[in-house]
């Protein structure tokens, strides 16, 4: 396959390296030939980026970040300016597809061990995205100055309160003002749409020179470096294009069609994805009778509720986020992959999957209700804490302690 | 370039100045952008007091003030209201107004007011800031079996009785707060003003 280079192409390489970087990147760096479902959901998180900064950079444009006329301009796209309403929906669907897409990529990391030895990296650069992108979710929903956004505003930015001594003066200071007003709109209108984007995508480059430099893992855990062929191309490897580019493809139609069917009809997501209660305008003087996050806050917001004490609460919340940043470090399996790992890791793994999911859950419901007409929420909701934080600090030692099984020297299946 | 005759300690104490010096600097360009988030002028003169009408207000019911864009409930008590403030003690975090930020001096009584049938607090839950809402029958709640009325925050549950205290098993920790107000006359409220001006 030696091909004569275009001497403009020789032109510019001299000057600058497009052919080496598109190798490096695309053609000539080699996935395991084994990955299946669960490898779509990188590329559909940074297909969800793009669609966000594309829209959102729209949306800007006919957004007015004031007390006084947000609400009213979100409405003004909606029915006045053309196709505002699909520009907004592409933008407030996105925002739970993006997480959706987050979600299930960090699943991916969790069932194969992704974020095990060389790969800690990769998944801190991941968890900053992560982080950073609850702060780009969360200040969006503050800038259309519904009910929702002010009073979610409010318990978020007050839960900075719980820290002692600085609390109070650290509320304000973020505030703006001795209430959520007009200065702390304006203010996340600049972080939601210039400052946070910044720093989610210089973190993705992160993420994914990380990524490139160390080779990514496979459903199998096994290191496909380890087997290469006479030219020094892995034997289980396949160029990322044109194969994984074409293979990524059908993932992503599959993906617009349940986001386009979302889209155009369910665009407010039964009320868990745009509130029924943010369609009033923000009235500082009355909380909604049932305040609830976003769905995609739900787990954390859950663990905050549990814990009957406000400190102890924020700490709680905290802890939570802040475990999943040492998750490779916990991890001490000699194995990567749930299919090698012992018993104890393969029972717990997908039990945590459905904790998480009912941790969600309960973040949208009201705390004195009952799951599933069994239980009373704040109970199961102490319970599935516990669950939570046992599941990573016991970690240590039940993924040192199992007996796993051999790992194979190439990986299975495969085409 | 040659390398021989290098001073090292010299560059390294060049290094490190240079770099401390920068830091210096860094620090000091820093604070204008933070000192930017802070309060601006405008909203810290937004603090008017707020005078409420209080002659039409029912025994036994609660008006909502607007002061500092933040609810002030007004709760005109009955007597049988304030006959049950006694005796909560057992269930309350801070039954004695232990915490003397959350009221003034004029208010750090039972009843937590300056007349006792008058409670004035603001309206902003001490868990996470929501509006509680005012329960003012005595009757089993689904929140609390035993409510002998007060207040429910609907976010995370919270609970506060006629003075405004809060009961054990809530995420607040403080009673909410009172804020400072004094009257006119009879039938004038006057909010974020301490001195009694009639």
């Amino acid at each position: 396959m030696s091909q004569q280079k275009h001497p403009i192409m020789g032109w510019i390489d001299d000057r600058l390296p497009v052919t080496v970087t598109y190798e490096k990147h695309m053609s000539k760096y080699y996935a395991p030939k084994n990955f299946n479902f669960w490898y779509f959901f990188g590329v559909l998180s940074m297909l969800m980026l793009v669609n966000q900064i594309l829209t959102g950079i729209w949306l800007t444009m006919n957004f007015t970040p004031s007390a006084d006329a947000a609400f009213a301009s979100v409405e003004y796209i909606m029915r006045d300016v053309e196709w505002g309403w699909l520009l907004r929906y592409m933008h407030s669907t996105g925002a739970t597809f993006f997480f959706i897409a987050i979600y299930l990529h960090m699943f991916r990391a969790v069932l194969y061990g992704s974020y095990q030895k060389p790969r800690e990296l990769i998944w801190l650069f991941g968890m900053g995205i992560y982080l950073a992108l609850m702060a780009e979710a969360f200040m969006g929903y503050v800038l259309p100055w519904g009910q929702m956004s002010y009073w979610g505003a409010q318990v978020i930015i007050s839960l900075f309160g719980a820290i002692p001594v600085i609390g109070d003066d650290l509320t304000t200071w973020i505030r703006g003002d001795f209430l959520i007003s007009g200065a702390t709109l304006n203010r996340f209108f600049a972080l939601h749409v210039i400052a946070v984007p910044l720093v989610i995508v210089a973190l993705v480059v992160l993420h994914l020179l990380a990524l490139h430099e160390v080779g990514s893992n496979n459903p199998d855990g096994v290191d496909i470096k380890k087997h290469k062929d006479e030219n020094g191309v892995p034997l289980d490897g396949v160029p990322f294009h044109p194969f994984y580019t074409v293979h990524d493809m059908v993932g992503i139609v599959v993906f617009l069609m349940v986001f386009c069917s979302v889209m155009f009809f369910f665009p407010m997501g039964g009320g868990f994805m745009l509130e029924y209660a943010n369609f009033e305008p923000a009235n500082g003087l009355k909380t909604p009778e049932h305040i609830a996050p976003v769905w995609y806050f739900g787990a954390f917001y859950t663990i905050l509720r549990a814990i009957p004490d406000k400190l102890l609460g924020v700490i709680a919340m905290g802890a939570a986020i802040a475990i999943l940043f040492v998750l490779p470090w916990l991890d001490r399996s000699p194995v990567r992959s749930i299919r090698y790992k012992g018993l104890i890791s393969k029972t717990l793994i997908p039990i945590f999957g459905v904790v998480f999911a009912i941790l969600t859950w309960l973040g949208t419901q009201p705390s004195d209700g009952y799951f599933l007409g069994l239980i009373n929420n704040t109970t199961l909701a102490q319970w599935l804490t516990a669950f939570y934080f046992g599941y990573f600090l016991l970690m240590p030692f039940y993924t040192r302690m199992e007996k796993t099984k051999p790992v194979p020297e190439r990986v299975t299946g495969g085409h | 370039m040659s390398q021989d005759g290098v001073n090292n300690s010299r560059r390294l104490l060049l290094l490190g100045s240079t770099a401390a010096v920068g830091a210096v600097g860094a620090g000091f360009v820093a604070v204008p952008f933070l000192a930017s988030w802070n309060p601006s002028e405008k909203a810290k003169a937004a603090g008017a007091p707020a005078k409420v009408d209080i002659s039409k207000l029912e025994p036994g019911a609660m008006l909502t003030a607007e002061w500092r864009g933040k609810p002030v409930y007004v709760v005109r008590r009955t007597q049988d209201v304030l006959g049950m403030l006694e005796g909560l003690e057992d269930r309350l975090k801070d039954p004695a107004n232990g915490n003397k930020a959350q009221q003034p001096t004029y208010a750090d009584n039972l009843q937590r007011s300056r007349k006792p049938e008058f409670l004035v607090l603001l309206g902003v839950c001490t868990h996470l800031g929501c509006a509680p809402k005012f329960y003012a029958e005595v009757k089993p709640e689904p929140f609390d079996a035993d409510w002998k009325g007060g207040f429910f925050c609907p976010c995370h549950g919270s609970r506060f009785d006629m003075s405004g205290r809060v009961f054990s098993g809530s995420p607040a920790a403080d009673n909410l707060i009172v804020p400072p107000y004094s009257f006119e006359g009879d039938n004038v409220l006057v909010i974020g003003i301490d001195e009694e001006t009639a």
